[in-house]
Parts: C-alpha cells; sequence; structure tokens
C-alpha cells in the first residue's frame, strides 16, 4: 500500500485569492449600498408596489411610530434651519447658537414641542433617542405645532426648489435635458408603522389636508408587482 | 546606506539571496483588514430603498356639501383591525325607503380575497389595458396616447371608483395593504373617506359576529 506523503510542520496558505476576495467584496458594498441615515426612531414599514424613490432633494417628511408618537423632519440643513428659526419666532422660544446647530444636523428628525425643545438639543443623540413621550403635539384644536413645523417648511422648501431649479438649470445650459420644476417641489412623505393605529396616522394626514397638502407619499418596502 | 550597498553591491551571500524567487509576504492580516472592512460596510449600508407610494386625498371644501356625492359605480371598503368588509354601490341603512339594506361581505387581504373582487369588478378597464397594451406592442400607439389613454380608461364611467374607511382600531398596515390592491387592481378613483356613523353601526355588528 502506497504511503499518504504528510507534509511536515504547519502548513502554509496562500492568502492572496481570499484577499482579493475581500476586497472585491468591500469594493461592491461601498458602491452598491447607501449609508444608513441616523433615523430618531426605529419604524418597521410596510410593502407595497409602489416603485417612485423618496425624494431627496425636497422632503417634508412626517414619522409616525409604533405607539403613535410623531416626529417631523426635513431635507437640507439650511431650511431646517429657517423653519427652525420661524417656529422660534413664532412660539417666542429662545435658542442658542449651538441649539440651532445641532438642529440642522439632525437629518433623522426628531420628536419634542416647542416649549421642550431646547432642553431636547442638548442631550446626547443617544438620550434623545430613549425619551419614551417625545412627540410632536399634534392636536387638532389648539396646539398644533406639527402643522407649523410642515407648514413653515413646505414655504421653505418652496423657496429652496425655486432657487435649486434656476441653479440647475444654469448650470445645464441649453443642451441637456430640460429639468421639470414639479422635481423641485416640496413632497410631503409619511413613514408609518405597520403596526401604528391608523386614527394615528389620520390626524397627521388630517393635518396635511387642513393645510391644503393633498397630495401624500407613503413610505413603503417594494414588493415584486403581480402580473 | 548599509542596505543599499547590500542590495547593489557585490556581496556574494546577498546576490544569492536576492534571486531566489519572490519573496512571499503573509497576506493574513490584510485578509483581517478586508474582512473588517467588509464587515463595516455590510453594517452600515441599506440595501432595501424604501420607496413611495403616491396617494391623492380629495380636497377638503369648505363648505361641506349636505349629501354624500352619488356614486354609481362605486365600492366602498370598510377595515377594522386585520378584517376588511366591503359593498357595492350605494349604502342603505336599515329600512330605507330607496334600496334594500346594504350587507357587509367579509373578505381577507390575500390574493383571493381584495384582489380578486377587484378584479372581477374593474373588468372595463383592465380589458382596456390589455387592449392597449396590445396596440402598444405592435407600435400601433406611442407611449404618450398610451398614457393619456390609460388615464381616461381608469377616469371612466364604467370604471370602479372606490371608498375606503376605517374604524378605530384598523391598523396602518390594513390601510396601505388595502391601497396597495387598488393599485395593483389599476383602480383610477380612490378616496380616503371617513366613515358615517350608520356603517359603523353595521360594522360593530357584523365584528360581534
Amino acid at each position: 500500500m502506497a504511503k499518504l506523503k504528510l507534509p511536515k510542520g504547519s502548513p502554509s496558505i496562500d492568502m492572496t485569492p481570499m484577499v482579493d476576495l475581500a476586497f472585491l467584496l468591500v469594493t461592491f458594498f461601498m458602491l452598491a449600498a447607501d449609508f444608513r441615515t441616523d433615523e430618531v426612531v426605529k419604524v418597521e414599514i410596510p410593502s407595497s408596489i409602489g416603485k417612485d424613490d423618496i425624494p431627496q432633494k425636497t422632503l417634508v417628511m412626517v414619522t409616525v411610530d409604533t405607539k403613535g408618537r410623531v416626529f417631523f423632519t426635513c431635507s437640507g440643513e439650511e431650511v431646517r434651519k429657517k423653519v427652525l428659526m420661524q417656529m422660534a419666532a413664532k412660539y417666542k422660544v429662545p435658542f442658542s447658537e449651538e441649539n440651532i446647530t445641532t438642529f440642522s444636523r439632525m437629518e433623522g428628525g426628531f420628536g419634542c414641542s416647542m416649549s421642550e425643545l431646547p432642553k431636547y438639543l442638548s442631550l446626547e443623540a443617544e438620550e434623545r433617542k430613549n425619551l419614551p413621550n417625545a412627540t410632536i403635539p399634534v392636536d387638532t384644536t389648539r396646539n398644533n405645532e406639527l402643522a407649523d413645523w410642515i407648514n413653515f417648511a413646505n414655504r421653505e422648501m418652496l423657496d429652496y426648489g425655486k432657487a435649486k431649479f434656476e441653479e440647475e438649470n444654469a448650470k445645464q445650459g441649453k443642451g441637456g435635458i430640460p429639468l421639470k420644476p414639479e422635481d423641485f417641489k416640496p413632497k410631503f412623505v409619511l413613514k408609518a408603522d405597520m403596526e401604528a393605529e391608523y386614527v394615528k396616522v389620520k390626524t397627521v394626514i388630517e393635518v396635511f389636508r387642513n393645510l391644503k397638502l393633498n397630495n401624500l407619499n407613503f413610505v413603503t418596502s417594494q414588493e415584486a408587482q403581480q402580473l | 546606506m548599509a542596505e543599499i550597498a547590500e542590495s547593489g553591491g557585490g556581496d556574494e551571500k546577498g546576490k544569492k539571496h536576492g534571486k531566489k524567487g519572490s519573496a512571499r509576504i503573509d497576506m493574513t492580516p490584510m485578509v483581517d483588514l478586508g474582512f473588517l472592512l467588509l464587515t463595516f460596510f455590510v453594517l452600515t449600508s441599506t440595501f432595501a430603498k424604501p420607496k413611495v407610494m403616491s396617494l391623492t386625498y380629495p380636497a377638503k371644501e369648505d363648505v361641506q356639501p349636505k349629501d354624500p356625492p352619488k356614486v354609481k359605480n362605486g365600492m366602498t371598503f370598510l377595515i377594522s383591525d386585520d378584517k376588511v368588509f366591503y359593498y357595492k354601490g350605494q349604502f342603505y341603512p336599515a329600512g330605507s325607503p330607496d334600496g334594500p339594506p346594504t350587507q357587509l361581505i367579509e373578505t381577507n387581504f390575500g390574493p383571493d380575497g381584495i384582489r380578486k373582487i377587484l378584479k372581477e369588478n374593474n373588468t372595463f378597464v383592465l380589458n382596456k389595458i390589455t387592449e392597449l397594451k396590445g396596440k402598444l406592442d405592435k407600435k400601433q400607439i406611442s407611449d404618450s396616447i398610451y398614457k393619456k389613454e390609460l388615464i381616461e380608461a381608469k377616469g371612466d364611467k364604467q370604471a370602479l371608483k372606490v371608498l375606503v374607511k376605517t374604524d378605530m382600531k384598523a391598523k396602518t398596515r390594513n390601510f396601505i395593504d388595502v391601497i396597495d390592491e387598488l393599485y395593483i387592481a389599476q383602480i383610477g378613483v380612490i378616496a380616503p373617506v371617513d366613515i358615517t356613523k350608520s356603517e359603523q353601526a353595521l360594522l360593530d355588528e357584523k365584528l360581534k359576529q
């Protein structure tokens, strides 16, 4: 019987293909995926056949979580800053420079009443996520801060969109594909948790409708379209 | 200096060493680094990009109309907690002189529930779409005409119009599911409206059974 030749000592493996593989995957992930934005609350979204992308440039978003808490955000640092200034003027709440900077950098949204907002902004990002009662007051009768947030954001976003449209149009010159002005209008997005009570979502919808903003976009994950 | 002398100089021993095949580099730390980066990117990235489903609500009029508009070719869905009911046409409460009292029919969110019902009732639009698609494939009509005709077909008198009403116990998921099915069935007119008192009473009765 032939004797098997056993290598002596520890076998050395050529790691080069493994390095290749690892970096190939790294490259793939870097190019194919977007970074996750730091969201203030975790929301499980329902699925639908909707295939439009979330508008990134001119977004005004209200989030409703499982417990019915309401959060607000809009795109653009400048826009957020201006909206906060207007809210501060209306509700006569003073903000420090630091607070304003924090707010303008908060992309994931916030949930807090105006009177509590300066305190809320001075908290650490992680602490903000752990507040159990953080919500924007949505009272249909008198204390409707959400309506003001949406209203101011809408106005600011219109101005911002107009400026952006003109800027991009000028940049493109005459040769390019004509840009659609609709793409630069504010888009209202509602991100509601699957398990949230619809009544809570409905109060938010009513806020939009009272402001004569009738076209809403529900955030959904994509499912395969049935043919 | 010593190193340069060693590699380029006439040292017999050093020269011999340099010629002896390519140097083996230990790749293990590089693999570690590669996989570390890989893990980081896998964890911080999102793949399933969320999409949006657009829905236009009827504009709120300052003066509420006295009577709800009469919809001829309509269907109403009533949504409660994970349950969905429907009725066709107008709503008649019990003892109404206009017609027999409305009966709610229970259905489900699955493909043999709402989807089937909508398909059966929206044949006009669905047939029209098949016809238009056939024409489009044969290049008889252009893409823009196809889109225009599609919108026209959806808004036609014979097309099914759907009202969606929810009660206090409905979950967002239920509502989105129904709207989704309406989009699949190519319903042109979708109106999420408030539930009326008599409908709520009928729904409560049905839920108790």
